[in-house]
């Protein structure tokens, strides 16, 4: 159902956040450009919808992580260019923290064996 | 954020500019991959979904959305309500009424009943009153006295009796409403002039000397607000009274709201043995402040054992001998004493119209939902949240009790207006009464309140509405759920309406006793003033009858006065307890209790009393003329039967040597002490033909417009024949009906949307050849059908409500169900005849 969009941002958005801001660490990009460059560099594994990147993209905006302005692309096309601010780039690195302290954590709880030994 | 609305079209405009170009460049991609290019900017749109939601989901990361989406609701609500103007103003007028109302008798009951008196500790005021037959009674001079001597509990107590006297001097003579008060009078009510002094002891000695304390409003009228009034002489009923003091601007007296001025009482406080005097005799009232620390439960012990044991300085004669005690009450619970049941009564009734109000514009809103369906059904499908939707139609209802409201402070203001104007002046803190700003917070909470309430219904019924069904067959717009609540609504209302009518009458009893209603003349347009004589002059019968013959002639000469006359007594007054005198005819030996009125000719076609055999009184029935009568149905039938009573010789009064009278007309029934009747009859005689010229008559003047407008202009008329001469008991016999008035708009709001909703069904009856008959026929038998269930259903739960109900549901309202059938006859007959006239081809196209 089309209306069930929202709750998939809920859903995703923790981690989409941190995708966004992994991508243009790269180097600035359009809206399209990023969610094609998460698709490429994840194997074709992420699929970014674009119901949850533009709603991602303005609340990053918002808190001023990233910030965008118009261009013109190398094909002549008028495009919104998103780029990561110093305060991006800050959250950025406390996000991965946390996204390694995550993994880690499911990890443990995935692989309980392994665990247990230890204690 | 910053500058949140600058560049808000700015930034939508860049969110559609950069969603168009992330489409063109996924087609772009689709293309260099090999996609066709016809097929690629489609497939690209669709792998991207709804574009709405996401411009929507984006723009909801922007902060200060809720603000803009109440705006948006607010235009689009606005929008709406203006392109449906009837509805609208169908739906806030019926608010507004009910508002209206409640806002204005919320103002009175809240002033008169639950604000403090405007005096310092209200609480520790008291009326004390002698005990007559278990009901309150005047108490005399010299039981003042003994009070005020033996007491223990009052830190000040005061007797006070109306005074009214004339104030002669430079400008235009002028009657006075005025008190004759003791001096502790105002220190009871805690309140002192501002400028010169209070009365003292010594003001109150017997044939002390005359002085007298201004209102501030007098003051300024008069004397132009001149502070060297103190001291100086005015002239009142041809005695010098020398001015000592000026109460404070906003001085209210609730014992005597219209006093102006106040002189001190001066009864002789020797001769206590004698008990044929003034000192002796009922007529004054009494007011005490307690001392602080002194409950009421101490006070009332305290005066009761005085009452019960008697002290030889203070000897009581028989009828002041204080058996029975006092009674005793605080002074606010006093003095609203006979208004309190009416204002709460009619409280309860405006409040019955607002409810009715609501479930009228709940039903609109219903009706008119369903014919919006298809207009919600749109942004459903394109995804617009069910709370959003909501929220819509919740901000559209607001907005409607919001304009209801607003149109209510203005009924609110036109009704404290016209109540203020109605209410007999004694009313206690009548001049209070206002849309001050308790009523204001009142009105805006009830406002809210009902656009919650009646935007809740049908916004969930409206967001619970079949997606599907709806865009499918937007056209068919009358499906069954819908109906069943429409006619559940329309039934309930008409219930509501006759709970609301069948109690009105039992709840307007005491306000139209008030307002002495009442079958037997025609109250409607009919003003009432009560002009006394006072001076030594009138105390020659024919200096009486001629002022008042005079007085009237001046009356009938405005031409705002369609017809005016006088009678001695009026009926539903005090007046009528003077009036009763044993009648007796010469053929028969019995003698009845009669109300003798001496009214001039003209009196019988100024109140519509009907004419039942014979002539009413002429012109012709002068002094020299035969003496005549005109007796009531009544009478005529308790002493004849049904002998023909024309010609028959009557005497009034017991004195055998007093005039026989000729009956020569007999007039229908007139309800003379209460609405509920009676048994006492009348006979009515011209006043050259009276044995006695009365002191006092009552105008009676029917006006062609506005009766109570009328009053100062008629006062002014007999005042221009003689100045000095008391006019009290001014009154309006009109009559309220804003119940039905709202039940009625009401109704015919519904019935009309449900009509307008089934137009096109209609269009399609008359395409295949039904005839207009037919389909009126079938328009006013649903209609008619619904009122008669909610009728039915309104009689049942008013006959349970009470028993008082029924028995005055038989004798009131069985008009007022006729009336409420009549109007829904025409509600429905008016939209479906508008209907049958429609061009069946327009209507089908309209769809």
């Amino acid at each position: 159902m089309k209306k069930r969009y929202q709750d998939r941002i809920e859903l995703l958005q923790g981690t989409l956040d941190l995708l966004i801001l992994q991508t243009l660490r790269w180097g600035p990009r359009h809206g399209y450009g990023i969610s094609e460059a998460i698709r490429a560099h994840s194997g074709d594994t992420l699929q970014v919808d674009t119901g949850s990147l533009y709603p991602a993209l303005h609340r990053l905006e918002r808190q001023s992580w990233i910030a965008a302005e118009w261009k013109t692309s190398e094909n002549n096309q008028r495009v919104r260019v998103y780029r990561l601010t110093a305060a991006g780039r800050k959250q950025l690195h406390s996000e991965r923290s946390r996204w390694a302290l995550l993994c880690d954590a499911m990890a443990g709880v995935l692989e309980p064996a392994k665990k247990a030994g230890e204690a | 954020m910053k500058r949140p609305f600058a560049d808000r079209e700015q930034r939508k405009q860049d969110l559609n500019d950069e969603i168009a170009s992330h489409l063109r460049l996924a087609a772009q991609d689709r293309r260099e991959r090999g996609e066709p290019p016809e097929r690629a900017l489609e497939s690209a749109r669709r792998e991207m979904g709804n574009e709405n939601l996401i411009r929507e989901a984006a723009a909801d990361q922007w902060g200060w959305r809720w603000l803009e989406q109440l705006l948006q609701d607010m235009r689009y609500g606005a929008r709406t309500l203006r392109r449906k103007a009837g509805f609208t103003g169908v739906a806030a007028l019926t608010l507004a009424l009910g508002i209206g109302a409640t806002t204005a008798i919320f103002s009175a009951v809240n002033t008169t009943l639950f604000e403090p008196l405007p005096y310092p500790h209200p609480e520790r005021i008291l009326m004390i009153w002698d005990t007559f037959q278990g009901a309150r009674s005047d108490v005399t001079f010299h039981t003042y006295r003994e009070i005020a001597a033996r007491n223990r509990s009052f830190a000040a107590l005061g007797i006070f009796e109306p005074w009214q006297p004339a104030l002669l001097g430079r400008a235009e003579p002028e009657r006075l409403d005025g008190q004759s008060v003791s001096y502790g009078y105002f220190s009871a009510l805690g309140v002192s002039p501002a400028l010169g002094r209070g009365f003292e002891p010594a003001d109150n000695a017997f044939h002390g000397p005359n002085v007298a304390i201004l209102s501030h409003g007098l003051w300024q009228r008069r004397f132009g607000g001149d502070a060297s009034i103190v001291g100086r002489q005015v002239t009142l009923d041809g005695d010098a009274y020398t001015i000592v003091g000026v109460m404070p601007r906003g001085f209210e007296d609730v014992l005597a709201p219209t006093t102006e001025i106040w002189s001190p009482e001066q009864y002789d406080q020797g001769h206590i043995n004698d008990t044929d005097t003034a000192e002796w005799g009922h007529h004054l009232r009494m007011v005490a402040r307690l001392k602080p620390g002194v409950s009421f439960a101490q006070a009332n012990a305290d005066i009761a054992a005085i009452a019960g044991a008697p002290v030889p300085e203070f000897p009581r004669p028989r009828w002041a001998a204080l058996k029975f005690g006092f009674i005793v009450d605080s002074l606010q619970d006093d003095v609203t004493r006979a208004i309190r049941p009416a204002l709460l009564a009619v409280l309860g009734a405006v409040m019955l119209v607002l409810l009715i109000a609501c479930v009228n514009v709940t039903n609109l809103l219903l009706a008119r939902g369903a014919l919006r369906r298809p207009e919600f059904a749109m942004p459903a499908a394109l995804g617009a949240g069910r709370t959003r939707m909501l929220r819509q139609l919740l901000t559209e209802s607001l907005l409607l009790a919001a304009i209801g409201g607003a149109l209510g402070i203005v009924v609110a203001e036109l009704g404290v207006q016209a109540l203020v104007a109605l209410s007999p002046p004694e009313l206690p803190r009548v001049g209070a009464i206002g849309l001050d700003r308790n009523v204001l917070l009142f009105t805006i909470a009830v406002t809210t309140l009902i656009g919650l309430a009646v935007g809740l219904v049908p916004a969930v019924h409206a967001s619970h509405s079949d997606l599907q069904t709806d865009l499918k067959q937007g056209s068919r717009q009358s499906s069954g759920s819908h109906q069943l609540t429409r006619r559940a609504l329309v039934v309930a209302e008409v219930g509501l309406a006759m709970v609301l009518l069948a109690s009105a009458g039992l709840l307007f009893r005491s306000l139209t006793r008030l307002f002495a209603v009442d079958p037997g003349f025609d109250a409607s347009h009919l003003l009432t003033l009560q002009v006394q004589t006072s001076g030594h002059a009138f105390d020659n019968p024919d200096v009486t009858r001629r002022f008042f013959h005079r007085a009237l002639e001046e009356v009938r000469r405005n031409p705002a006065v369609e017809s005016a006359a006088l009678t001695s007594l009026l009926p539903l007054t005090d007046d009528t307890q003077f009036g009763l005198y044993g009648t007796s005819f010469q053929k028969t030996d019995r003698s009845y209790d009669t109300f003798r009125y001496v009214v001039v000719p003209g009196y019988f076609e100024t109140m519509r009393i009907p004419l039942r055999r014979g002539r009413y009184l002429e012109d012709r029935d002068a002094a020299a003329a035969p003496h005549v009568t005109v007796i009531s149905e009544s009478l005529a039938k308790k002493a004849f039967g049904d002998e023909d009573p024309l010609g028959q010789l009557m005497r009034i009064g017991g004195f055998p040597n007093w005039p026989l009278y000729t009956v020569v007309g007999v007039v229908a029934d007139v309800s003379q002490v209460s609405l509920s009747g009676g048994n006492a009859v009348a006979a009515y005689i011209t006043p050259e033909q009276s044995w006695f010229a009365d002191q006092a008559m009552s105008l009676v003047v029917r006006a062609r417009g506005d009766a109570a407008a009328l009053a100062p202009e008629i006062r002014s008329a007999v005042w221009s024949v003689n100045k000095d001469q008391p006019i009290v008991r001014v009154a309006t016999m009109e009559r309220l009906l804003a119940a039905l008035v709202l039940a009625a708009v009401g109704i015919y709001g519904v019935l009309a949307g449900s009509v307008a909703e089934r137009t096109r069904e209609i269009g399609v009856r008359v395409a295949l050849g039904a005839s207009r008959g037919d389909i009126l026929a079938m328009v006013m038998r649903q209609g008619m059908t619904l009122t008669v269930i909610g009728a039915l259903i309104g009689l049942a739960a008013a006959a349970a409500a009470s028993r008082a109900l029924v028995t005055l549901l038989f004798g009131v309202s069985r008009l007022d169900v006729l009336l409420l059938l009549g109007v829904s006859a025409i509600s429905c007959w008016v939209p479906a005849r508008r209907a049958a006239q429609v061009d069946p081809a327009i209507t089908l196209r309209s769809e």
